[in-house]
């Protein structure tokens, strides 16, 4: 479905990806991580066709990516960004409208988009905001109302930066099932995620990042391993295996930082 | 949904009434129903009706709504509910313009039309001089929009107060009031020439309102959703040049219609610019038709400019928006 060959992406003399291979068949599900600056939200961008790699190629469905026009591109991948702020007093309803935006041509919405939105709603439980004003709901509520959007948009890549962002934890593992069974119906999911047992619970595939290279790829058993945890993110990890084959992954503090006082040294 | 209709239909038939009781109005009285006999058999009071009444509603109507459609695409494309048709540069350019003409070229060339021109094309300079600052790499940037829209906006203002200290005493009498705008000078000719351009410059804007809507999430999600950023950016900035140049040529700088109608808009009916841009272009129609009113017959025979009237009422309720504003969003 996508395939990047040796991508690379340079921001003046900084590169903030590089060196990437990925072939994402359809079907599959991917989770990202890596430390903060370590490229995925790039990397995923790169992959929507918003940036343009300095190196390499990106196809989708075998065609070049910059061939598609941004409408053939949204009705075939959607993007969930972290940062949201709508300034206007949309409904929450009107929000998840317009990912139908791609489908419509210029015509009005008609019954079935409503349909598709409203089933969209309810997939992430946000059915009843639907009336409220967008600008007025919490950060786990707008989450799951762009969520719903996402989802009317009906793409076949999903590609997700943080979708887990400000939910608890009953959304949060709600929103990677629905992610999974995406996935299981054929279409793709790539999602950035910081919550390494979340992932490891429901990655299929893994890609781990480092100041924008990939050091590790594979089945989460593979990647996540202690050595490589503490490659990428510069502090030891433990891992435990659990009697039902799930992985517990746990940052400890390294003598390297300080137990006392981290705050501030940090901060300096 | 049906509750915007209906609000659309409201204003749509609220705007005949107000132009009516406008051209009533005024030191010379008309009872607006007896308009239509007036105008049928030619009674006392048809000559006032035709030649000076008609073409000032109509034109303060144009002038109002081109204003206000301008300003709700400029705060969706800026994402932000405080921006101004003016943001664009396009209102101190105008300004620029006549003021270089009034003081230094004089009434010499093109007769009354001179000033117009000077201020349509002084808009228009000013804008694609805003756009080209902004562009980099071949993309404008929001930002960068803004930024260059701020700094030629000073830059204009400086070039106004100069021709200011330029002018001499009768100068800067028709300096003053073109600046503070007015629909004093309205004929049937300058509606002949202000309606077109207000029609394809509103038609423009108006086909921008859904992809308006995605831009609202953020330029980014906009370009997900499939919008193509540039061109609708590219698109809003022109027609808002085409539509305000020619507003501001026609009646001088107006100040606070482009801001304040899209809130009120707004909070009557929501955010879809489908809903918003339409009941902009009403709302402003009517609003201004109103202030001039107000303006000519608030101190017969002297008469205010309009821009001062719209900018006493605006202030204060942009303050009050403001204060709204903090509330609802911020502690929503």
């Amino acid at each position: 479905m996508v395939e990047l060959v040796a991508v690379g992406y340079r921001i003046g003399h900084k590169w903030i990806v590089r060196d990437i291979d990925l072939k994402i068949e359809a079907g599959q599900f991917w989770i990202l991580v890596g430390p903060n600056g370590a490229g995925k939200t790039t990397l995923l961008r790169l992959i929507s066709g918003e940036l343009s790699p300095t190196t390499g190629r990106i196809r989708l469905f075998g065609e070049s990516i910059d061939k598609y026009s941004p409408q053939e591109l949204a009705r075939q991948r959607a993007y969930l960004q972290q940062k949201r702020d709508v300034n206007f007093p949309f409904r929450a309803s009107e929000i998840v409208l317009l990912g139908r935006h791609p489908h419509l041509n210029g015509a009005r919405e008609c019954p079935t988009d409503f349909t598709i939105a409203e089933e969209a709603m309810k997939k992430v439980q946000s059915e009843m905001f639907a009336e409220r004003l967008y600008p007025t709901l919490s950060g786990g509520e707008a989450s799951r109302v762009d969520l719903a959007r996402i989802l009317a948009q009906k793409p076949e890549l999903f590609l997700l930066d943080e979708p887990t962002n400000h939910l608890d934890p009953r959304h949060q593992v709600q929103i990677l099932h629905l992610c999974q069974s995406i996935a299981q119906s054929g279409k793709s999911v790539i999602a950035a995620v910081h919550d390494l047992n979340l992932a490891s619970m429901y990655a299929e595939h893994v890609l781990m990042l480092r100041q924008g290279i990939p050091i590790a790829v594979g089945p989460p058993a593979l990647v996540l391993t202690p050595q490589q945890l503490e490659t990428a993110y510069d502090v030891p990890f433990e891992v435990m295996r659990l009697s039902s084959g799930r992985l517990v992954v746990l940052p400890l503090l390294s003598d390297s930082i300080p137990k006392t006082g981290t705050l501030k040294s940090v901060s300096n | 949904m049906k509750n915007r209709a209906r609000i659309l239909c409201i204003l749509g038939s609220l705007l005949p009434i107000s132009l009516c009781v406008a051209a009533g109005v005024g030191a010379y009285q008309i009872l607006p129903w007896r308009i239509p006999i007036v105008l049928l058999f030619r009674e006392d009071g048809f000559d006032v009706l035709i030649y000076v009444r008609f073409p000032r509603v109509i034109l303060s109507a144009i002038v109002g709504s081109v204003l206000a459609i301008s300003g709700a695409t400029l705060q969706g494309i800026f994402r932000n509910p405080l921006a101004d048709p003016g943001l664009i540069g396009v209102t101190a350019g105008a300004g620029l313009g006549a003021a270089v003409w009034i003081v230094l070229i004089g009434s010499g060339f093109f007769g009354i039309w001179g000033v117009p021109i000077a201020a349509f094309t002084g808009g228009v300079i000013v804008t694609i001089a805003v756009w080209k600052i902004a562009q980099t790499q071949g993309q404008v940037l929001t930002v960068t929009l803004l930024l260059a829209g701020i700094a030629l906006n000073s830059f204009a203002g400086a070039g106004i107060g100069l021709m200011t200290f330029l002018a001499d005493e009768e100068q800067l009498r028709s300096l003053t009031f073109w600046l503070l705008g007015g629909f004093g000078g309205a004929t049937w000719r300058v509606v002949a020439v202000t309606l077109p351009v207000a029609i394809v410059g509103g038609f423009v804007l108006f086909r921008l309102a859904r992809a308006l809507n995605a831009m609202s999430l953020g330029e980014s999600e906009a370009y997900h959703l499939g919008v193509s950023t540039e061109s609708l950016k590219r698109w809003a900035v022109f027609g808002v040049a085409l539509t305000v140049g020619a507003a501001v040529s026609a009646a001088g700088g107006i100040g606070f219609v482009g801001l304040v109608v899209p809130h009120l808009i707004r909070l009557m009916g929501g955010a879809d610019h489908r809903y918003v841009l339409p009941g902009s272009a009403l709302g402003g129609a009517i609003l201004l038709v109103l202030a001039d009113l107000f303006a000519r017959t608030v101190a017969i025979p002297a008469e205010l400019p309009v821009g001062v009237i719209t900018a006493l009422l605006g202030g204060p309720f942009f303050l009050w928006l403001l204060m709204r504003f903090k509330k609802e969003v911020v502690y929503g």
